[in-house]
């Protein structure tokens, strides 16, 4: 049903008027224009459409609009909106992606990741990250980066 | 047809140009049906560079960035020919309008095939800018120092840029025989950028792909797809789709729904009452086998022969036969297959996620009625290809669409499509009778390879009597049903398949000779660089020898792919009650000549190796009669961050020889030295690929 639907997106008021059954995902990319967040497997198996939901990482192709209305939206946009995150410097500085189709998805989930964990281990890289895919195969520069920023972040995001 | 200098010219505004090929250059990625190079006037390059009055240099290429990371090294060979800073550097790849032709970007080709001719162009463009300099500030050439695109005279102190020297000119150049900077004086070339290109724009979602084109009035199709290859269309009824405002287009075998939102063209597509014939009952992923044998055309020799087989039956004291099998292996690229066609004043422009824009071209041409020279492709980013996005259905699918609706259209595949419409890595049957004598020399190899292609289908081992023939594959020309489902190039195509056949049944003959299975190859390997290559290999690993299977779970493998020399040792474990493999350690060593970009090398061995676990261990492709039943990630499972094993990567590096690309040839062992590996753990030789818990289960019941 078409509704007006409400959100902070990357920190500014936003506001669609829309089926609020859509999915966030094809809001984003196709109303909002805001391209960054990729399409991979359109159910939620494989991480390239995550952002941040209330500081937590979602599958916008899966996460109706509706859903997130009064909420805090993050995409990959608003993220390095005042200079770049620690996290992107380091996928930047590690060579972190190939093809950086999944990278979006992947720095977000990251960055989820850092807020809830900021010094995780090896192990909860992997775990956390496990459900991002990535067919380039740039996995283990990812962790490293994902070390890094936790180092570099020095406790905080 | 043949797009002149003058056309670049004309686009591409003032500047000093130099236009460059090579005759390995030429003679590779000419043109169809162009006159020779050296008659055709202007013809005879296949890049360009441009210094522009704000001194940035541009190099155009028809190559495509699939991640490999070509624009970096790239630009980073103009910077060290030129003296400019890597940063004053960019590249205008994969645009048919803007591009010198190119055939396409696969087979590890642009290292080995522009890497020479760039650093060429870089030094003429520097003799040029050099000569303009030494007229400007009154001084002898040789006595010049650039810098960051800055040319001193340390006598005087006068300076002039690269930019200034060009401002209001016009200059064309072909190039000339001016040698290239010594490699030994290189300051970036051999040691790696510090950014990628491509990395500022990958991290901030700025980098555009396909489909992150939307122009105004930009409307999404959804196509209406048969249930399985072979089944053709009934009947349609798109009446409820057209209530929620979709727009139906049928024309000859193609029905399209339309909306501005995408998720609501794949909502109405839903509605689509779609009625097909299925196909007979054929074949599926387990008698894909047997109908691959007995569909086979005449089989073709690979390579020379050696000896005479009949001979080394009889020198013989035994012998092994095996029979290896791989199934369909899907690429599964990130990026579903995507394009966005632009039709406006007859002239058709379409971004698209493809390998091969210029292959392209012609063929969406003919599709939609126009000529060539009226459709422009545009290459952006590719989020990963692989060799599945060497042909563009979806970009003829987007172009006729936007002809009829006359609006911008867009096709982004789903997964199913993208699993469905791939073109697989062929599913394979290897058969190999080999022989040993008293002494543990291999004194006959009988090879047959089926389905899969004859790349390094010839062992390179020294082998007094060998044959191998090959009867189809990757390539097309397979007998009508032969492959049931498309295939095509996939990450080094057929090497992956020939590779596990021959360095399985290396081990194998190792095994029964009782001889270390690394000492076994080196017994049969006069070629300096692949002994290199394994020796350098084994002291990284600290390869202890052992005649084989040890239960330590290690193995060995090495192969070659474009020229370049491949080898791996893996450490595994292997839990009997589950069939489960735990990969803990990968060792690759890479002989690619003179390393151009070690990081960038690197990444590709890493990403090879992680890529290769999965037709190693869980990829392949369910399908019957027609229907491919794997539809996305779920039940099709690639690599994942907790299959990491520890990756170590070695680069032989061997600046006297020229350099060759590195993207192919460390994926060519991983399914032979983890089948080694996992003999040397279990005791069990696993003959098929993938190596899943149950496969492995099987095997150790029947042992």
């Amino acid at each position: 049903m078409e509704k007006t639907i409400s959100f902070t997106l990357n920190g500014k008021p936003a506001s669609v008027k829309v089926d609020d059954e859509r999915m966030l995902l094809w809001v984003l990319r196709s109303d909002l224009g805001l391209t960054g967040t990729k399409f991979g497997c359109g159910e939620a198996l494989c991480g390239a459409c995550t952002v941040i939901v209330n500081k937590q990482a979602v599958r916008s192709c899966s996460t109706a609009v509706k859903d997130v209305a009064g909420k805090q939206v993050l995409t990959i946009e608003g993220l390095g909106q005042n200079g770049l995150h620690a996290i992107q410097q380091a996928f930047l500085k590690h060579h972190a992606f190939q093809c950086g189709y999944c990278t979006p998805g992947m720095i977000l989930t990251a960055y989820a990741l850092l807020l809830q964990t900021p010094k995780p281990s090896e192990e909860q890289i992997t775990r956390h990250m496990e459900d991002n895919l990535c067919r380039c195969g740039a996995h283990v520069r990812i962790v490293e980066a994902i070390q890094e920023a936790a180092g570099a972040a020095k406790g905080g995001v | 047809m043949v797009v002149n200098r003058r056309g670049f010219l004309a686009i591409a505004g003032p500047g000093l140009f130099v236009f460059f090929g090579g005759e390995r250059a030429s003679a590779y990625q000419q043109e169809p049906g162009r006159i020779p190079a050296r008659t055709a006037a202007a013809a005879d390059f296949n890049a360009y560079l441009r210094i522009g009055a704000d001194g940035r240099v541009t190099c155009f290429a028809g190559k495509v960035e699939l991640g490999q990371g070509c624009g970096t090294l790239l630009s980073e060979i103009l910077a060290e020919e030129l003296d400019v800073a890597y940063e004053q550097v960019d590249v205008v790849l994969g645009d048919t309008d803007l591009c010198p032709y190119d055939m396409g970007t696969f087979g590890s080709m642009t290292t080995p095939y522009l890497g020479p001719p760039l650093r060429a162009a870089g030094a003429e463009a520097r003799a040029v800018l050099l000569q303009m300099a030494a007229e400007q500030l009154g001084a002898p050439a040789d006595r010049l120092r650039v810098n960051a695109g800055v040319v001193t005279d340390p006598a005087s102190g006068k300076h002039v840029a690269y930019g200034q020297l060009v401002e209001g000119k016009r200059i064309e150049r072909h190039m000339e025989k001016v040698a290239p900077k010594p490699v030994k004086s290189y300051t970036l070339v051999g040691h790696s950028p510090a950014d990628r290109k491509d990395g500022q724009e990958k991290v901030t979602g700025k980098a555009k792909y396909a489909g992150d084109f939307i122009p105004p009035g930009l409307l999404h199709a959804r196509l209406v797809r048969p249930p399985a290859h072979g089944a053709t269309l009934k009947s349609v009824d798109t009446t409820a789709a057209e209530k929620l405002g979709a727009r139906i287009v049928k024309e000859g075998d193609m029905v399209a729904v339309l909306h501005e939102r995408p998720d609501l063209a794949d909502r109405a597509l839903g509605l689509v009452k779609a009625q097909f014939e299925r196909p007979q009952p054929s074949v599926d992923d387990k008698s894909i086998f047997d109908h691959l044998l007995k569909t086979a055309p005449r089989p073709q020799p690979v390579g020379r022969p050696a000896g005479d087989v009949a001979e080394g039956e009889k020198q013989a004291t035994a012998i092994v036969e095996e029979t290896y099998l791989n199934s369909y292996v899907a690429h599964a690229p990130m990026e579903t297959h995507t394009a966005m066609a632009v039709i406006e004043d007859g002239k058709a422009t379409v971004w698209v996620s493809t390998q091969a824009p210029f292959m392209l071209k012609p063929q969406l041409a003919q599709a939609i009625g126009f000529a060539p020279e009226k459709v422009r492709i545009i290459a952006p980013y590719v989020g990963g290809g692989f060799g599945g996005k060497t042909a563009g259905p979806q970009a003829v699918e987007a172009a006729r669409l936007a002809k009829v609706t006359g609006k911008p259209v867009q096709v982004m595949w789903n997964r199913e499509e993208e699993f469905f419409f791939d073109t697989f890595r062929p599913a394979a049957v290897v058969k190999i009778r080999a022989g040993l004598n008293g002494a543990g020399k291999i004194v006959l190899w009988d090879g047959s390879l089926v389905g899969g292609g004859d790349r390094e289908g010839r062992p390179f081992y020294d082998i007094p009597n060998q044959r191998t023939v090959s009867a189809g594959g990757w390539q097309g020309g397979n007998p009508p049903g032969m492959h049931p489902l498309d295939v095509g190039a996939w990450r080094a195509p057929s090497v992956n398949t020939n590779t596990f056949a021959r360095e399985s049944h290396m081990d194998v003959l190792a095994a029964k000779a009782g001889v270390d299975p690394l000492e076994f190859r080196l017994n049969h390997l006069t070629d300096a660089r692949m002994r290199r290559v394994l020796e350098t290999l084994a002291r990284q690993f600290g390869w202890k020898p052992a005649k084989g299977p040890t239960g330590r779970g290690v193995g060995v493998a090495c192969g070659m792919y474009s020229n370049a020399y491949s080898a791996t040792m893996a450490e595994v474990t292997v839990d009997k009650s589950t069939g489960h493999v735990r990969v803990k350690r990968v060792v690759s060593a890479l002989d690619v000549g003179m390393t151009l970009n070690p990081d960038g090398m690197r990444q590709q061995m890493e990403g090879s190796i992680t890529m290769g676990l999965g037709y190693a261990l869980t990829e392949e492709v369910r399908f019957k009669d027609g229907e491919v039943l794997d539809h996305n990630f779920d039940t099709y499972t690639i690599p994942r961050f907790s299959w990491l094993p520890k990756i170590e990567t070695i680069l032989v590096d061997n600046p006297e020889n020229p350099p060759l690309g590195g993207g192919e040839p460390p994926i060519i062992t991983i399914g032979a030295v983890l089948a080694n590996a996992i003999y040397d753990a279990a005791g069990v030789r696993l003959l098929q690929l993938p190596m899943t818990p149950e496969r492995i289960l099987g095997a150790l019941k029947k042992a």
